[in-house]
């Protein structure tokens, strides 16, 4: 057991281009562990890639992908039943539930999954809490979360509350949150992790990238000990840019050549 | 009668018409489909489904009465029409303005459709709409993120215990697939004047409805209500 689901493994099957012809690729595997980057230009298709794995595509989505679970044809109650869904997707979108504070809906959740873990809305709370530098307290209207507190919110919740095998996260790094806290995490949680983004670190960081263009995967690379050294030059990069970010937002100018 | 009829109700705005493009691209490879707007005052969609699917529509406009109200009328008119235009299969399109209504008829699929966009509590206030309905079409579910979908599902599970669900970007047409299998299994109406509506409409017995429209209940008698002893009269449930 993963959480409190049954490990599986996914196979994505090509479908097609936003040209019409047939993707050309071998089927991907996702298993327990993995963690993968979908990469490529703004409308090269990232975004319908996770959510054929979210919807768990028959064919019936716009790419005509096809999704398998364990080799075979998912069962109805994968995609219907949400206490019974293998996946939780963190979009960029999270615009309703205007009507709930963080803590009605993080209750209203846990029962929707079914899980009664002890404590587990406090849990998920003090999680996102480690994610995002401005403190989300349980009587906070979700409509008045910031960008940042938002998506800490969705992905302790995807953690613990739903508690799933496999993660989604559709541009994480976008909303102002501690994405190294937030890899680490989950890798320590042991869950298969796809990453949608942009970011050259977070790319860096997952096991495989698959490449997008024109709605279509064009290749699927494991660079691995290749870039072992960029890694840690990108990490460094990455570390002074996030220094460079928090001075600029705390009214700083910034001076000297090497910030 | 061998036509089956799916009656689509839905605030305006939620997505019907995009359901029902959707709906009439699945079954046209096996079915011909004939297809009914009531509406108040202006409606596009039987032009813009004749023109894009080249099938037989109509369109009538309930202008003062109430559209729900002109469908009960005309609905069983447009069973008769539907049958000469050699259409297995009628859609009715209702207008979607009171939602205390629920157009749906028995031997029909009654299919509701909301947007997932319109906040957790909105099933409950839809309650009658949804629950007499056979299936429950959510809307927009990719402008949302998951969570948010589940517990928008629980909102209408709440309203109605056993609804089947069906989540789409009905612009795509995603998830449709449950919804197909449905009207895949859907029965003819068969005798039309046994078919009778599934919930009994608002009470409209009062001077409201034959058009005095000065406000306040000192001004009104049929069903009149002061504040004070404005209790429910929420019948058809």
């Amino acid at each position: 057991m993963i959480g409190r689901h049954a490990p599986i493994s996914i196979t994505v099957h090509p479908g097609t281009a936003k040209d019409g012809e047939s993707e050309n690729f071998n089927p991907i595997d996702i298993n327990p562990g993995d963690t993968i980057s979908i990469v490529g230009p703004t409308g090269s298709g990232k975004t319908a890639f996770i959510n054929d794995i979210e919807v768990f595509a028959q064919g019936d989505t716009v790419t005509k992908r096809k999704i398998r679970v364990n080799g075979e044809v998912p069962p109805e109650e994968f995609v219907r039943d949400p206490a019974r869904k293998p996946i939780a997707m963190i979009t960029q979108n999270t615009k309703c539930l205007a009507d709930l504070t963080a803590g009605e809906f993080l209750r209203m959740h846990a029962e929707i999954r079914e899980n009664f873990t002890d404590n587990i809305c406090t849990r998920t709370l003090e999680l996102a809490n480690e994610f995002t530098g401005e403190k989300i307290d349980a009587d906070f209207k979700m409509s008045s979360l910031s960008g940042g507190q938002t998506r800490s919110l969705m992905i302790a919740d995807a953690v613990l509350i739903s508690d799933t095998p496999i993660l989604l996260l559709d541009e994480i790094e976008n909303a102002g949150i501690f994405k190294d806290a937030v890899i680490s995490r989950l890798r320590s949680f042991g869950r298969a992790v796809i990453f949608v983004t942009h970011d050259p670190y977070v790319s860096m960081l997952s096991d495989r990238r698959i490449v997008m263009r024109g709605g279509e995967v064009i290749s699927v690379l494991r660079p691995g000990d290749a870039e072992k050294e960029a890694l840690a030059a990108v990490r460094g990069m990455d570390e002074t840019l996030s220094d460079v970010r928090e001075r600029i937002r705390a009214g700083e100018i910034i001076g000297g050549g090497s910030a | 009668m061998n036509v089956k009829l799916m009656v689509v109700a839905g605030p305006p705005s939620a997505g019907k018409t995009a359901v029902i493009k959707n709906m009439i691209r699945h079954l046209q490879s096996h079915m011909k489909v004939a297809y009914l707007k009531v509406d108040v005052v202006v409606a596009f969609e039987d032009e813009e489904l004749k023109e894009e699917f080249g099938i037989p529509t109509k369109k009538v406009y309930s202008g003062d009465l109430c559209p729900d109200h002109m469908g009960i009328m005309v609905v069983r008119d447009a069973l008769e029409w539907a049958e000469e235009q050699g259409a297995d299969v009628l859609i009715y399109e209702s207008a979607g303005l009171c939602l205390r209504c629920t157009p749906y008829i028995t031997a029909s699929l009654g299919i509701c459709v909301i947007s997932a966009l319109s906040g957790t509590h909105a099933p409950l206030k839809m309650a009658p709409m949804i629950a007499l309905s056979d299936v429950c079409i959510v809307t927009k579910t990719d402008l949302i993120s998951q969570a948010e979908k589940e517990v928008f599902r629980e909102s209408i599970r709440k309203v109605s215990p056993g609804m089947d669900i069906v989540e789409t970007n009905a612009v795509q047409g995603t998830g449709l697939r449950y919804l197909f299998r449905l009207m895949d299994s859907a029965a003819d109406i068969g005798d039309a004047s046994a078919a009778e509506l599934r919930g009994i409409p608002p009470l409209g017995v009062c001077t409201v409805c034959i058009g005095k429209n000065n406000i306040g209940w000192q001004n009104h008698f049929g069903v009149i209500r002061r504040m004070d002893d404005a209790d429910n009269i929420y019948r058809g449930e």
